[in-house]
Order: structure tokens, then sequence, then C-alpha cells
């Protein structure tokens, strides 16, 4: 009777156990974990992934804390919510060979723009992603991303409002209404350059200001800044604030000394983007330019990997909605 | 006091004094804590997505508090797996009794000087120190349940019968004091046929169970605090005189067998833990609440400090300030401390009920988190029965606050009841007065914190 029990005890006692693990283990074949956590906990644990092109890449997405997101930077994946406690199984497959980001899409904690990884796909390398990306316009233009460009002495009665510039009845040379002017001029040069023209000889400073919204409204399309804005929302408010105003919930306090975040790296507090006089000395290539390279030193992250050209440039242009009026109808 | 032996019903005995039920109950469970502890350990960091989490401090505190204690007593110490391991390796045998008579084949007896609950209410403070982060996070739950197993182990290997449970056990010296309480007990049909029978095999042990793993004399038992329900008893006595009854009030009160301190503040210590953490977790200071998760922060051991203040110093200084003052009302022959410790029985009912209201905060708003970890116990993504994907939906919430108010304010009548027993037994019946004043205080407490 007693080796009965023993036998029954050693069932009952271990056999509950030893099945759930056995079961982990067949069941975990093929399937890369990747864990998340906040990154001042950890982040994308692991943060470097290799597979093969054109080979399904099996993940299991787990949350070890609060509500994370997964996304592919550059592709059309849907973001996907990870939510404590439940792994999420997705499957990619990258017909290409580069290096791909993933990155987190939800506000996760203060420093939830550090919470990225690299996807590796190796195979063929006669063309990669990275081989199809094109050099950005600030390079080319040469604009010293880290050189001051804010405005102190800008003479500004009221903020310029795309509604009035139409007020006027004036429509601006062709030359103004090209994307290569917009995008390689300041509004601080378009106002000095639509200042010398004798057709704005009647018009007060105020006025020429207007014309400079009328020039900058008439490079982008609402739809543009549609995208632009739930770029923003998503991806900018948590720093910058809904309202531009440079006060979002994790943006760095002013009152904090020495200015480091919460990681302990150097950090200032965002720009206000409603301030004309932030603004208007930064053409639209200088704020790509540093959505995509990032504010070195500022605790601005890189976007070049996670946003395509397109995404950058209409990010780019609904910057303006704050510090000009009507800019978006 | 009316009591009516269960033994007589059809069945009773036999599954009673039947070892196999109790050790199938008690290895199903012990596979269950070992469950825990992997997962712990092995599953998901996000504590209501982790069995060890839920199972232990919603499920099983709910079952404990709610129901085995004010009802069974000791009824878990009887099923109880913690010791198990310890007692298997202590007898030599799973099913038992081993052939050779004897309780146990380790003879060496407790330290005198320790058998007392000391140690269980430094272990139990030691716990309440750590209980917020205990309570959330599964890897430290899993530690916690390791190292009680292991510590059952080690003691059972170096000290005879169930030293872990009657004395180190944190969980075990509060379930005795409210088992008092209880409308269960194990008592003797007749204690002449205990005084004449020399073999004393309940206490020693014969060929059909094991002397008291509890070391107690069931002869001359009068209260349930230390009596386990193990059976063990019930099956060595050669003149069926255990009964198990129910009956209709509790156990006999200090003032006529006389209380020790030792239990005195397990009441103390109980009725403190109940408010400081209603406190922390029901009450607005989120400062609080945040000082009890940051472990090792200085906020930390602000608030440990503070835990143990109140538990240790304030709350039984307090009371022993009420009690000068119900001699002073109210004089008796008996000396300070023995008014201290009789009158600090009453703080058991009001305590279990602080603890029952508390209780009822969080498992009806948290018991639907049972339902997604059953299909997937470890957080590992599994669906074993379809529910892994249930959503959290808070129970009866509109109902809690009015069942909080039932139960705390029964508990104030309670040892209000118990307090004036304890006056009047003495022939000091204005005793009571500051006793009741003092409860009626903490209830009001509780109250504002439950109810706002």
């Amino acid at each position: 009777m007693e080796n009965i029990a023993r036998i029954a005890a050693i069932v009952l006692v271990f056999g509950a156990s030893i099945v759930i693990v056995a079961a982990r283990w067949v069941n975990a074949g093929g399937k890369v974990e990747i864990h998340a956590t906040m990154p001042e906990k950890g982040g994308w644990l692991p943060d470097n992934i290799t597979t093969q092109v054109n080979e399904p890449l099996n993940l299991r997405l787990i949350s070890d804390d609060v509500v994370h997101g997964f996304a592919i930077g550059q592709s059309d994946l849907e973001p996907v919510d990870i939510h404590p406690g439940k792994p999420k199984d997705i499957t990619l497959t990258f017909d290409q060979p580069g290096s791909y980001t993933f990155y987190c899409t939800r506000w996760c904690g203060a420093n939830h723009w550090r919470m990225r990884g690299t996807i590796t796909v190796e195979g063929d390398t006669s063309t990669t992603v990275s081989d199809e990306a094109t050099s950005p316009l600030y390079l080319d233009l040469s604009i010293d991303l880290d050189a001051p460009h804010d405005l102190p002495e800008l003479n500004l009665e009221r903020v310029p409002s795309t509604e009035l510039g139409q007020k006027l009845g004036i429509d601006p040379p062709a030359r103004y209404l090209s994307r290569e002017y917009y995008l390689s001029h300041t509004p601080n040069q378009a106002w000095g350059d639509l200042r010398s023209e004798s057709f704005s000889e009647n018009l007060n400073d105020s006025q020429v200001w207007e014309l400079v919204a009328l020039v900058w409204s008439a490079a982008t399309t609402n739809q543009l800044l549609n995208v632009g804005q739930e770029l923003y929302n998503q991806n900018c408010a948590a720093c910058h604030g809904a309202q531009g105003r440079g006060d979002g919930v994790f943006a760095l306090d002013a009152s904090d000394s020495p200015e480091l975040d919460s990681m302990g790296n150097d950090a200032v507090q965002p720009p206000d983007f409603n301030d004309p006089r932030q603004m208007y000395g930064a053409s639209p290539a200088l704020l790509q330019g540093k959505i995509i390279r990032g504010g070195m030193g500022t605790g601005m992250p890189s976007w070049g990997q996670i946003l395509s050209e397109d995404q950058s440039w209409a990010l780019t242009n609904f910057l303006w909605t704050f510090s000009i009026q009507d800019h978006k109808e | 006091m009316t009591r009516k032996p269960l033994n007589s019903l059809p069945g009773f005995n036999f599954w009673i004094k039947s070892r196999w039920p109790q050790l199938i109950i008690r290895a199903v469970l012990l596979g269950g804590f070992i469950i825990a502890i992997l997962a712990g350990f092995l599953g998901t960091p996000v504590g209501n997505r982790n069995i060890s989490i839920v199972a232990v401090w919603i499920a099983w505190w709910a079952a404990l508090i709610l129901v085995a204690v004010p009802i069974f007593g000791r009824g878990w110490c009887a099923i109880c797996p913690i010791p198990m391991p310890g007692e298997w390796l202590q007898n030599k045998a799973v099913l038992g009794p081993s052939v050779n008579r004897n309780s146990s084949k380790v003879s060496r007896r407790f330290p005198k000087r320790i058998r007392n609950i000391w140690l269980q209410n430094a272990a139990f403070s030691l716990l309440a120190v750590f209980s917020v982060v205990i309570l959330t996070r599964p890897i430290v739950t899993a530690w916690v349940l390791l190292a009680l197993i292991l510590v059952a182990i080690g003691v059972s290997l170096f000290y005879e019968r169930r030293v872990f449970c009657r004395y180190l056990c944190p969980v075990g010296g509060f379930i005795g004091i409210y088992s008092q309480q209880a409308p269960l007990e194990l008592r003797v049909a007749d204690p002449s046929i205990c005084a004449t029978h020399k073999e004393k095999s309940c206490y020693r042990g014969n060929e059909e169970g094991y002397g008291c793993p509890w070391d107690v004399y069931p002869g001359s038992l009068t209260a349930n605090t230390n009596c386990g329900l193990c059976m063990e008893c019930l099956r060595t006595c050669e003149y069926d005189n255990i009964l198990i009854n129910l009956r209709s009030s509790g156990d006999k009160l200090p003032a006529v067998r006389g209380g020790s301190l030792d239990s005195s503040y397990k009441a103390f210590i109980m009725l403190g833990s109940a408010i400081v953490y209603s406190a922390v977790m029901l009450g607005p200071w989120s400062g609080l609440k945040d000082a009890a998760y940051q472990i090792g922060s200085l906020t930390w051991w602000g608030y440990a400090v503070g835990l143990l203040v109140v538990i240790w110093a304030a709350l039984p200084g307090l009371f022993y300030l009420v009690t000068r003052a119900a001699h002073k009302l109210s004089p008796s022959f008996h000396n300070p401390r023995q008014i201290f410790n009789t009158h600090a029985s009453v703080l058991v009912p009001l305590s279990l009920t602080a603890w029952i209201a508390f209780s009822l905060s969080f498992v009806f708003a948290n018991g639907s988190y049972l339902v997604p970890v059953l299909s997937d116990p470890f957080g590992w993504g599994w669906n074993l029965f379809g529910t892994s994907n249930a959503i959290w939906t808070p129970y009866l919430s509109q109902y809690v606050p009015v069942l909080q108010t039932i139960v705390l304010t029964g508990g104030l009548f309670w040892a209000a009841r118990k307090s004036q027993q304890i006056a009047e037994a003495r022939n000091a019946p204005r005793q009571s007065w500051p006793i009741i004043i003092f409860c009626t205080f903490i209830t009001v407490s509780l109250l504002w914190l439950f109810v706002g």
C-alpha cells in the first residue's frame, strides 16, 4: 500500500508540472520570443534578430510590464499591440535583404522612443534597403542641423494666416510655389524675398507674412497634413505635446538640472512649434533633417529608419500648422 | 454552548480515518504549489497573468480568509501541502504510519523557550513589510513559497512533529487565533477515558496513525488554537473518543483560561497590518503606496519602520492605555499584564472581520483574473480552456461596501460582546467601556477607508 501511495504521490505532485514544462518545450519550437519591457528595464529583448530573405520569421511578442506596440519601420505592417501577459504571435517575411528597425508604437514610458531593435535580413545582397535610400536633402543643401536657427529679433505683430493671405488677392510668382523653393527656404528668407518684390511695395510687413503663409500652404495638401498629424500624434506628441508647445508628458521638465533624462542621457526641453521665432529660421529641409537624423544631444530620436521619406515630409508639413494660422483647413 | 458531533454522520468516520483522501488532496495541492513556484520563476512577470499571484493571493487567500478560517478554523492546516515533503522525509513514509509505531524517527524537541508564537509573529511581520511586492511580483511570491517549503523540510528533519506549523508558519499563527472563533472543533467525548488510558496513543501514535503532529494532547484540549485538525488522533484513538463537533459559539474566553502575550501580540499584528494594508492599498495616499513598492529606498524604510512601529508598539501601547483606563474605571484584582492579555482577545473577532472586509475589497474586484489564468497559467500565450482572452470584470462592486459595512459592524458587536463577557466574568462590568470605545474607533476608521 505504501508503494502505491508513493507512486500516486509522485504522479499527483509532479505530473502537472512536468506536463506544463514539456508542453512549453514542444510549443516553443520555431518561434523567436521578443520580450518587451520599458526601456528603463531593458526595452526589447532580444533587440537584434537575424533572418533570411523570403523565409517566414515567426515572432512571439511578449510584454512583461505595460502595453507596448510593435511595428517595422518603413513598412506597411500594421502596428501590433502587445498586452502584458498576453503573448502575440506574428509572422513576417522579408523580400529584400537589409537592416530593418522595429520599434514600440505605444507611449510606454518616458523613454518609450528608445525601444528599438533591428532585424537583419540576410540573403542576396545585390539590392538592399539601404542601397535604395536616397541622400537626405539637408545634406545636399549642406545644412548644419545643429547650428542655431531661432530668430530672437523677429519682428512679427501676429501669427501669419493663410486665409488673410488669400484675401490679399495676390498670386505669388511660380518660383515661390515650386517644391524646390519651399523645401530649401526658411519662412524668414521667403519673407525677405517677397518683401523685395515689386508687387509687395504697397503691402505692410504683416501682409508680406500672410503671403509667406500662402506660399507654405500651397506646398501641401490637407490629405498630407492628415497623414502628418497622425504620425505626429503617434510619435512626437509624447514629448512635443499635442499642441506642439514642447510640453508633452514625457518632455524633460524645464526645472530638471542638470539636463538629463531619466536614463541619464543629455536632453533639452523640446521647442515650442507655436513660436515663430523658433520656427521661421528653419527650412523644411532642416526640419526633415532633424526628424530623420535626430537631434544629437537633445534627446530627439532619429526617425530616419522608421519613417519613409514621404512620411517624413508629411510630418514636416504638419509642423507648420502650429505657427501658421489656417495652414490646415 | 451546544455541540453536535459530526462523527455520527454516515461514512464520516470512515472517510476521516482513511489516510487516502487526505493524501490525495494534499498531493494535488502540493502539485499546485509547485506549479505556482514554477510559474513565478518561469512565467510572465505580469502578476495578474501569472497563476502564482492569482491562485495564491486571490483564489487561495479568498478561500482561506472568507471561508476556511471563519467556518473550518484550522481546516486549511489539515490539507496544507507545505509541511508535506518534510513529513514524508521525517516519517520515511508517504501514506504511513511507518512500521515503527513511534510518531517520528526524529525525536529532538523544539527548544522550550521558543515554544510559542513569537517566531510566527516575527515571520508574519517580516512578510508584512515586503507584502506589497510579494502580492504583485510572481518571482517574489515564488521565492517566498520556495523558502516556506524548504524551511518546513529543514525543520522537519531536525525537530520532531510539525514544528514548522506550530511555531514558525507565518500563516498558521493567525489561523490559530482565528480558529478559536470557528464553529468547528475537535474534542474528546469523555475526558475520563483519556485520563485512564495509559498508552496515550493519540499523543504517541500506534499502528493506525502518528502521535499528534501538533504536539497536543487531545485529552486536555480546550481551545482550537493549536489543533491542526490533521485527524491523526481519530485514527489512533482506540475508544473512538475523539469527536468533530459543530458548536454554537467559539472557544472559552481567556478571562477564564488565561491569555498569553505572544497571542495578544498576534491579535495586534493582525489588526495593525489590516489597518496599514487598507491604508496603503485602498487609501488615497499614493505616496504611501509608492513607498511600500520601492523596496530598499529611503521611503520604503520609512514605510517598513512605520508599519512595524504601528503593529508592535503604537497599537499595543494605545491598547495598554485603554486597558489601564478600564482598570481605573472598574478595578479588579488582576495585574495590568493580565488585563492587557485578556482584553486583547476581543481584538481577535475585530481583526478577523477587518481582514474579511479588506479581502472583500480585492477578491471580488480581481477574482475574474482567475478565468484567463486557468487557460494560460504561466502567461505563455496558451489557451487551454478557451478563456485566455476573458477580460477583467469586477464582480458585485456595488455590494462590496455594503458587505464590508455589515462585516465590520458585526465584528464590532462581536468584539463588544466578548469584552462585556470578560468584564462580567471579573465582576467589573465597566471595564468593557473603554475597550468598546477603542474597538468602535478602529471600526469607524476602517469603514472610512473601505466605504469612504
